[in-house]
C-alpha cells in the first residue's frame, strides 16, 4: 500500500498513469451525462409545482456539488502539500482552482436562470446561499490571483495553501446556509434526514448527472495536473527524455 | 415543438443546458491547449539549451 502511494506520488509515474486514466474517466462521464440529460429533459415527469422549469436542477445541482468538491480537493491537497511538502499535492491544488471557479460560475449562472421564473428575480443580494456561493467564486479568484502574483513556485504554493485552508470554512456555510438562515433558496433535496425528497424517476437522472460531472471533473483535473507536473519538473531528466529523446546523451 | 417550449420555460431550460455544456467543452479545450503549449515551450527551451552547448 505504502509503496503504491509512494510510486503514485512520483511525478513520472503519475504523469503516465493519468494519461491512461483520462480517456476512461472522460468516456464514462460523457455516457453518464448523455443519459442524465436525456432522461432529465424527456423522461422525468414535470414537477407538480415548478412544471418543466425544475429540469434545470439536472445541471444546477451537479455544478454546485462540484464547485464545493473542487474546493475541498483543492484545500486538502494544499494542506497535504503544506504539511508533507509533497510537490504533486501542490500541483493538484493549483490545478483544481480554475476548474472549481468554472463550476462555481456555472452554479451561479444556472441558479440565476432558474431563479428568474421561480422567484421572480435573477439575484437576491443578502440571501445566504447565493451570497456564500458568490464568496466561493471570489475565494477561487483570490487563490489564483495570489498564485500568479508570486513568481517563486514554492512560495506561491505555501501562501496559496494558507488561503485555501482558511477559505475552507465557507464550504459548510454554503451547505448549511439554507438551514441556518432564512433563504429564498429551496432546502436540500438529496442529503437530508428521511432520505431524498424526490421521486425515483426524477432522482436517477440527477444521480447520473452528478456522477457524470464528477467523472468529467476528474478527467479535467488529471489533465491539468499533468501540465502542472511538466512545468514543475521541466528540468528533470525524465521530462527531458520524454520531450526530446534525441538530445539525451548517456 | 412541445419539447422545445418546456411548458413555457423553454428559454430558461435550454439556456441553462446550453451554457453548461458550453462551459464543459470550453474547460476541455482549455486543458488541452494548455497542455500543448506547455509541451511546446519545454521543447523549445530544451532545444535552445542543447544548441547553446
Amino acid at each position: 500500500m505504502w509503496t503504491f502511494l509512494h510510486k503514485l506520488a512520483s511525478p513520472p509515474h503519475f504523469y503516465a498513469l493519468a494519461a491512461r486514466l483520462i480517456p476512461w474517466l472522460a468516456g464514462a462521464g460523457a455516457i453518464a451525462i448523455l443519459y442524465g440529460t436525456f432522461a432529465g429533459l424527456f423522461l422525468a415527469p414535470p414537477d407538480y409545482q415548478q412544471g418543466d422549469a425544475f429540469r434545470i436542477i439536472y445541471v444546477h445541482v451537479p455544478a454546485a456539488y462540484l464547485s464545493l468538491l473542487a474546493y475541498v480537493i483543492m484545500a486538502v491537497a494544499a494542506g497535504i502539500g503544506l504539511v508533507w511538502r509533497m510537490k504533486l499535492a501542490h500541483a493538484v491544488a493549483a490545478s483544481a482552482a480554475p476548474l472549481g471557479a468554472w463550476f462555481t460560475f456555472l452554479a451561479l449562472l444556472t441558479g440565476s436562470i432558474w431563479g428568474r421564473p421561480m422567484w421572480g428575480t435573477w439575484w437576491e443580494w443578502g440571501d445566504p446561499r447565493l451570497t456564500s456561493e458568490l464568496v466561493l467564486l471570489f475565494l477561487y479568484f483570490g487563490y489564483m490571483a495570489l498564485r500568479s502574483a508570486i513568481d517563486d513556485t514554492a512560495r506561491a504554493d505555501r501562501a496559496s495553501a494558507v488561503l485555501a485552508l482558511v477559505g475552507l470554512v465557507n464550504v459548510p456555510v454554503i451547505h448549511f446556509s439554507v438551514e441556518w438562515w432564512a433563504s429564498i433558496h429551496q432546502g436540500p433535496t438529496l442529503v437530508r434526514a428521511g432520505g431524498p425528497a424526490i421521486s425515483t424517476e426524477m432522482l436517477w437522472p440527477l444521480l447520473a448527472m452528478i456522477a457524470g460531472f464528477a467523472l468529467v471533473f476528474g478527467a479535467l483535473l488529471l489533465g491539468r495536473v499533468r501540465g502542472e507536473v511538466l512545468v514543475r519538473e521541466r528540468r528533470a531528466r525524465w521530462v527531458r527524455r520524454l520531450m526530446y529523446p534525441e538530445v539525451e546523451t548517456p | 415543438m412541445e419539447i422545445l417550449s418546456m411548458g413555457g420555460y423553454g428559454a430558461y431550460v435550454w439556456t441553462a443546458y446550453g451554457l453548461t455544456f458550453g462551459v464543459l467543452v470550453l474547460c476541455a479545450v482549455q486543458a488541452r491547449r494548455r497542455h500543448r503549449r506547455i509541451v511546446r515551450d519545454i521543447r523549445i527551451r530544451l532545444k535552445a539549451a542543447e544548441s547553446g552547448k
